[in-house]
């Protein structure tokens, strides 16, 4: 897993971001504490800092003014009293520009997936990607690509939850378990779920992928095949073979052609591109 | 008069809401036909190549029918 995960990152060169997203990641009660603090020191020394003013190019559509066109609407905030991350930025152009941004957001630390928009080009949660600092120029926020828009930032995901139930995300089994308490696994087994389980389905890879764009009616996506190879290496699941029964077909499976735009996206560090090439051995032997 | 793909749509649609329209109970069943209507004739003043916003409300509508076709549904008022 890591050799290939290692080898994908230095092919599509992706892997320079993301050792400090990680370690904001990993402090988010810090956040609040530190935007008062910059705040404080502005108010006593006010001459002492310079204004750091950005840009953010945010798209704009309501769905009550349907034959308004979307637009690009330009918000410009002083970055030293913001929060470090692109969430922060939006939150505080909400509270205090413009009540009527709309996005979705929940937890603020990349475990919900319910802020994943598309920033400066690439699919990402707002609340894992940074302010660029030294960056001076504007940054464009977009929703999620080749979705429909429900408002602004807000993409209609119910294509992607209805496949998501489609594969049946959940334990098949008919025998009860021996001792009839748990389910148990061997550690080699549970072992086989790193990687696939952290996955929050805020569909960034799906929406990155191509193939995914051009067949979404039919063609699962990377996030939902990950979850499928999820079930389908279940030790405990009894179900294995009508799983693969189910993506036996031109479609659902074999619309992958390892492009490896979800690796190179996935705001978890995951590999759905690994899982989907998993899955198409596993039906071949 | 020749229609274009998307007037068909939403012809389309309009008649599959009286269709269900006629599911419900009778005792409600003209609440369910003039809200129908009312929400076609909400737009009734849009521009007919105006086809992002057709689509989108057609989308929208589809939504709406089949959240108030669901059995649950028994009455529908303003």
């Amino acid at each position: 897993m890591a050799a290939l995960r290692s080898t994908a990152s230095a092919l599509l060169g992706a892997a320079a971001a993301r050792p400090s997203l990680r370690m904001a990641a990993a402090a988010p009660s810090a956040f609040r504490g530190m935007a008062q603090l910059a705040d404080a020191a502005q108010q006593n020394n006010t001459a002492s800092e310079q204004a750091n003013l950005k840009t953010f190019q945010i798209y704009r559509w309501n769905p009550d003014q349907p034959s308004e066109k979307p637009k690009m609407q330009s918000y410009t905030l002083d970055l030293n009293k913001t929060g470090p991350m692109v969430l922060d930025a939006l939150i505080r152009i909400k509270n205090e520009i413009d009540p009527t941004l709309t996005f979705r957001r929940s937890c603020r630390e990349g475990i919900c997936g319910s802020c994943a928009m598309n920033i400066n080009g690439t699919n990402t949660l707002a609340c894992l990607c940074r302010i660029p600092n030294e960056d001076k120029a504007d940054m464009k926020i977009y929703p999620l690509p080749h979705t429909y828009v429900v408002k602004d930032l807000v993409p209609d995901l119910t294509q992607f939850y209805k496949q998501y139930k489609s594969i049946k995300p959940y334990l098949q089994r008919d025998t009860p378990a021996p001792d009839g308490r748990e389910y148990r696994q061997t550690k080699a087994d549970r072992k086989k779920l790193d990687g696939l389980y952290e996955c929050i389905l805020c569909a960034c890879c799906s929406t990155s992928c191509p193939s995914y764009w051009w067949n979404s009616e039919e063609y699962l996506g990377p996030a939902i095949l990950l979850q499928s190879y999820r079930w389908l290496v279940d030790s405990r699941d009894e179900k294995t073979l009508q799983r693969q029964d189910a993506l036996n077909n031109s479609m659902s499976l074999y619309r992958c052609h390892t492009i490896l735009n979800c690796t190179r996206t996935c705001p978890k560090g995951l590999n759905p591109g690994q899982a989907i090439q998993s899955i198409k051995k596993q039906m071949a032997f | 008069m020749r229609l274009s793909g998307l007037q068909k749509e939403v012809l389309g649609l309009y008649r599959q809401c009286l269709r269900e329209c006629r599911k419900k109970p009778e005792a409600t069943r003209k609440h369910f036909q003039t809200f129908a209507r009312e929400e076609f004739e909400k737009s009734i003043s849009l521009d007919k190549r105006d086809f992002s916003a057709i689509e989108f409300l057609l989308r929208k509508g589809r939504r709406q029918l089949e959240m108030y076709a669901s059995p649950g549904v028994k009455d529908i008022r303003k």
